[in-house]
């Protein structure tokens, strides 16, 4: 009865159940990690026995790669998240019960995380995004200073208009659903909703998605709804900094991905494509240029985010098999990257005792390791040769200057003003004369540096099976 | 039968868009609160009322979760909040009635034209149910936007959530798998909110929201 499937949800269940009682934090940190190397492993053995698919349920080649991904990065992230609440620990920042409470929300986050990307229900995937929200929400509060509080209650109320507009979305799906496929559970199922598509009423379609583009958008963090993304990464623990950025960014990106395969399998609905397009690229364009006044290091590399999102968003809009390719390479190569970023800047901040990029400098000089960990990080999250975000920025701009060269410019334009303002900064942070506290850093770089070690991999050379594998996703998407 | 049965559905439905309107221009925060009761009143009258026209004895429950958690216990809970917290004065709000009651009826108008129109198909029960409905979230977002208080925002907030609720149980048949998450989620909505109020008030001696505005991360 127990699956692979059920697996992935039930490892951080009760690894959350466990980690609300037991005291002591080196213990809980190391239970944490291996309840996250647990969930990844039996993640990865969902591509050897696929297990079968049920209503509430479901497991197909799409979403298996948004599980991996996560569940990797949870466990890495798991990792560095030891170190860090080590260090919390030490300066007295947070109370041993704030991290039996923060360990215990960690495996909840993945547990909602991992159930949206499985839930094959309409309804369950909203309730397990909604889960998400409000498990992130407590910790991006957690320090309970007045900047955490501020950022906790703004993400708290975007966030849920948010998913309140994804909840009415939702309900007009099963609106559109239910003549065709009739009254009751059926009508919220995902496998059945996509084969009965394109009987569904377009009309009552279109005002679906325009409700779940922008309740979704807004936990993607998509330009004119993305208010609450800098504040939430920059006041909260870092560790829940790399999994909004690298995780649950994907997750939202997931549920609208779902609805617009369900949307372009229906001939009269509008095409889902443009309004993604726009919407990637006004945040591409506006998070590059908002790049350049940025004083505290994670909200810049929040605003990298929601550039980030916007190129994705952006590539996934034009649709297509080469476009959706290079929408999921570059959804991946910017999770690993932005979270090994994140544990960098984690390690960093700890050094300096401050998150102000003007208190840092010379960073390679005092802490070469952590200083060239973060130039490395940076010039693959800025799209240079030979990294992976290189390639996978070089598919999106190449695939679509052959259907639309004017986008394309405007997309270069951004990734080129954001490499400009990236640069600018780190070379604040990482040259010249030091700055600050220069004490050599407790940190556990394995994370950081597996993390920039496939993404460079990725840029020079990809195993065919998994270029194959991303082959048969992106023909998925349509 | 079945003209009588629309009719009353129709009412009900109708009433929740006018106390949601209510709500707009109360500028005290009892008041408010006991508006918001009204509102979770009239929504539990109308989910039960869809209950027996739809002999759906599962969204009696829903309404019970109406009638007992928003329209007594949350009002209540908030009342206390306030009282220990002091603020029962006047509440500032960002935009004045008048221009807020005009919105108010754009968003409704707003709403008419886009779900009469795309619903032209449906049964006519269903479609007006959702117009209201879109109403009542649009309302409630209108709130959200036009307080500074952060009490007044929540209540906005929940009574968003009444319209989605009102949405959910005039689509014939939803599973209760969704009336329950939205239930659900109110309450954990309102832990959460019941956590920060507290937590902003040790911090700040307000709950004035724009108190917190000063604490933003880009100045120093």
């Amino acid at each position: 009865m127990i699956d692979a499937l059920t697996g992935v949800l039930l490892i951080p269940a009760i690894a959350a159940g466990l980690l609300a009682t037991l005291p002591g934090y080196r213990l809980s940190a190391r239970l944490n990690a291996l309840a996250a190397l647990l969930t990844f492993l039996t993640a990865v053995s969902l591509f050897v026995v696929e297990p079968t698919s049920g209503s509430y349920l479901l497991v197909d080649d799409l979403n298996k790669v948004f599980i991996v991904l996560t569940t990797f990065v949870g466990f890495t992230t798991s990792v560095f998240s030891a170190s860090y609440i080590g260090h919390e620990i030490e300066i007295g920042r947070l109370t041993p019960a704030f991290v039996r409470f923060y360990h215990a929300m960690y495996q909840v986050l993945m547990f909602a995380m991992n159930l949206a990307l499985v839930a094959n229900n309409i309804g369950l995937m909203w309730v397990a995004i909604e889960m998400a929200t409000l498990t992130t929400v407590l910790m991006v509060g957690i320090y309970r200073t007045h900047e955490a509080l501020e950022a906790a209650w703004k993400y708290f109320i975007l966030g849920s208009v948010g998913i309140a507009l994804a909840l009415f979305g939702t309900i007009l799906v099963y609106m559109a659903a239910r003549p065709v496929i009739g009254e009751g559970l059926e009508a919220m199922v995902w496998t059945v909703l996509v084969q009965h598509a394109a009987k569904f009423d377009p009309a009552l379609l279109n005002v679906a998605f325009i409700f779940l583009l922008l309740g979704y958008g807004t936990k993607v963090g998509l330009a004119p709804l993305h208010a609450w993304l800098p504040d939430a990464h920059a006041e909260g623990p870092t560790p829940i900094s790399a999994v909004l950025s690298g995780l649950l960014l994907n997750v939202a990106l997931y549920a609208l991905l779902r609805f617009k395969m369900l949307l372009a399998l229906n001939p009269a609905a509008i095409a889902p494509g443009p309004l993604m397009v726009i919407m990637g690229l006004v945040s591409c364009l506006f998070a590059a240029f908002m790049l350049y006044r940025r004083r505290d290091i994670k909200r810049m590399f929040a605003y990298s985010s929601i550039e980030h999102m916007g190129i994705i968003v952006f590539a996934f809009g034009m649709g297509g098999a080469l476009a959706n390719f290079a929408g999921l390479l570059h959804m991946t190569m910017h999770s690993l990257t932005k979270s090994a970023i994140f544990f960098a800047v984690g390690h960093i901040a700890h050094v300096k005792g401050t998150q102000k990029i003007a208190d840092m400098g010379g960073l390679t000089a005092s802490n070469p390791v952590l200083g060239w960990g973060l130039v490395l990080g940076v010039v693959a999250i800025a799209g240079l040769p030979p990294l992976g975000i290189f390639m996978s920025e070089f598919l999106v701009v190449s695939s679509t200057f052959a259907r639309e060269p004017w986008l394309a410019s405007i997309l270069v334009l951004g990734i080129l003003v954001a490499l400009g303002g990236l640069f600018l900064r780190l070379n604040t942070i990482a040259f010249g004369e030091p700055r600050g506290p220069t004490a050599p850093a407790e940190a556990s770089y394995v994370p950081m540096f597996a993390h920039l070690a496939i993404v460079f991999m990725a840029g020079i050379y990809m195993p065919p099976a998994i270029v194959a594998g991303f082959q048969n996703v992106a023909r998925l998407l349509g | 039968m079945r003209g009588l049965f629309f009719d009353i559905a129709h009412l009900l439905a109708g009433s929740l868009v006018l106390v949601s309107f209510l709500q707009l221009y109360q500028d005290r925060l009892y008041a408010l609160l006991n508006i918001y009761a009204l509102h979770a009143l009239v929504l539990a009258a109308s989910v039960a009322w869809q209950a027996f026209i739809q002999d759906a004895p599962h969204l009696y429950l829903t309404a019970m979760i109406a009638l007992v958690f928003k329209a007594i216990v949350i009002p209540t809970a908030l009342h206390r909040i306030i009282v220990r917290l002091g603020i029962h004065r006047e509440i500032e709000t960002v935009v004045g009635v008048g221009p807020a009651m005009l919105l108010g009826m754009g968003l409704v108008a707003l709403s008419m034209v886009v779900m009469l129109r795309v619903t032209a198909e449906a049964d006519p029960l269903a479609r007006e149910d959702l117009a209201f409905a879109l109403s009542v979230v649009l309302l409630g977002l209108l709130m959200m936007v036009t307080r500074r208080n952060a009490v007044s925002q929540v209540v906005g907030f929940m009574s968003l959530e009444n319209g989605l609720v009102l949405a959910a149980t005039g689509a014939k048949g939803m599973p209760l798998v969704v009336e329950i998450s939205v239930a659900f989620s109110v309450l954990i909505a309102f832990i959460v909110i019941g956590i920060f109020l507290f937590r902003i008030r040790e911090r700040f001696d307000t709950v004035d929201v724009q108190a917190l505005d000063r604490f933003r991360g880009e100045r120093r």
